[in-house]
Parts: C-alpha cells; structure tokens; sequence
C-alpha cells in the first residue's frame, strides 16, 4: 500500500503525469519523451527517477538505451497485497464464527460475547433452526 | 488485459445460514480493525441487508466511510460487493471491483466460504489497453487527472 500512495503523490505533479501519459502509448526513451515536453532532458530522466522509484514506470536496456514503460507490476503489487489481505480476512472471520457458535442464537447481528460454558469444555454448537 | 481474481476460502463449523449471518451482519467484529478507511479506527463496519444498499465503516463519533456497496443479496448463498477502495485504501466510487462471496453448506454444521475478488485490473493499465483507453474519461488518464485532483484539494 505504501508504494501504491508513493505512486499517487508522484502523480501529483503535472510533468510526470505528461510523461504517464506519453507512456501510455508506448515505451519510449528520454529523448523521445523530452522532444515531447517543454522541459530539459535532464528534468525528465529526473522525474523518470521518481516515478520509477514509486513503481508506476520501469526501465529496461534496449541496446545502449534505456527505455521506460508503464509498469504493469503495478496491478501485480495491488494483487498480492489484496491476496494477502482476503487470506487474513477470511482466517479472522473462521476465528470469529468458531468463537460465536457459542453464542446464543439471535445475537449474530452484533459482537458476540462468548457465552460462559461451564468447566466442562467447549459449549455444544447452538444453532438457529430457522 | 485481465489480471487473475484473488480466490481464497476458508470453511466454518456453522450453518450456510449462521455463516452468512455472522459474515454481513457482524463484519465489524471480525474484520481486522487496521484496515480502516477513515481517519479513526472504526467502532462498526456496516453491509446492509439489500441490494443496493451501502457498505461503510462508522467511528466512535458515528463518522462514516463509504466502502462500497451491494450488488446481490441473496441470504445464505450469495453476496456480491461492488469495492470501491483503491490501491491506497481510499474510497473512489469511479473505483470498482468486484468481492463475491459464496456460502456452500458442506454438512449440516459446515460451510466453505469461497472468496473470490475480480475484476483487478482497474489497479493499473497494460500499456495496450491504456493506449485504446485513452481517449475515454473513464480509461487510465482520467484516473490520474483524478488522483492528481484528489491530491490537491486540502483534507
């Protein structure tokens, strides 16, 4: 999540969201992309720094060359991140329901207090039967 | 370009029924309390009973924040929730992907809850898809016009 807001603050200024843009279309080199803009190829490969180091474009060598893209890892990052929040999720609400089986039935709409069950061990599941 | 779901699911010792119940009705108390949408930690997170209706987190003050909403109601077997939240954890209703949960009864007292979220290729752009979106509003450079608007309004 923090590379994902690193990227939204760098979007935050209007040239390195130009060069997004002219990126969208296609890997392009810095001179290509300062031909394009109205500011000095040295101010784009700068801001070509930030914006990689924030996950939004990625270089690769082509020859002596270096050229930028869009970096499709983006969704990658959002996908693991999401894939590992549903896994603790879904491991917290297994947690909670098995602890509210020993609530009684009718009280599933709020925090389920759990219901004492003597010494004895676990309460027997009490289910709603309608 | 389509980017593979998360599916994941898990299976509870209760009814489809109790599942189902304990999933929507009671998310506040299961739901890991780090992932808040709003400035402060939330007292309460909110699916309510309809289709159409919202899905939001609400503070101690009574504070809410909008998630996202419901697209399918359909007790004890089925929920879909439209998941407005981007990459940074923020609400963006032009923002939606999909959470569908399904409850299938896997014994009398037990139910897999199968988890699927789709439709994640609205968290960023294959240069391909981004250079025939373009044009749109809704297509890749909208979204960072909006994100960069969303940056200069003071909170």
């Amino acid at each position: 999540m923090e590379t994902r807001r690193d990227a939204l603050a760098a979007l935050g200024e209007p040239t390195r969201r130009a060069i997004v843009e002219l990126l969208a279309d296609g890997p392009a080199a810095v001179g290509v992309l300062a031909a394009r803009l109205p500011v000095s190829r040295p101010a784009v490969s700068q801001h070509l720094r930030v914006l990689e180091e924030a996950g939004v474009v990625r270089a690769r060598a082509v020859g002596t060359r270096r050229l930028y893209a869009l970096d499709p890892d983006g969704v990658a990052a959002a996908r693991a991140v999401l894939d590992r929040f549903w896994d603790r999720a879904l491991t917290d609400f297994a947690d909670f329901a098995a602890a509210a089986t020993t609530t009684p039935a009718g009280a599933e709409t709020g925090p389920a207090p759990a219901q004492p069950s003597g010494p004895s061990g676990p309460a027997p599941l009490k289910e709603e039967t309608t | 370009m389509t980017v593979r779901p998360v599916q994941r699911q898990v299976t509870v010792e209760v009814t489809q029924e109790r599942a189902f119940a304990l999933f929507t009705g009671a998310m506040g108390s299961w739901w890991n309390p780090g992932h808040h949408v709003g400035e402060r930690p939330f007292a309460d997170v909110v699916v309510e009973p309809r289709e159409g209706g919202r899905w939001f987190e609400v503070d101690e003050g009574g504070v809410e924040s909008p998630w996202g909403s419901v697209l399918v109601w359909d007790p004890p077997h089925r929920l879909l929730l439209a998941w407005q939240l981007d990459a940074g954890w923020a609400h963006d209703p032009h923002h939606t992907t999909e959470v569908e949960v399904r409850f299938v009864a896997d014994g009398p007292a037990r139910t897999r809850v199968e988890l699927e979220h789709r439709g994640l290729e609205r968290y960023g752009a294959d240069a391909d898809e981004v250079a025939a979106q373009l044009g749109a509003d809704g297509g890749w450079a909208g979204l960072l016009r909006r994100f960069a608007e969303e940056l200069q309004v003071p909170a």
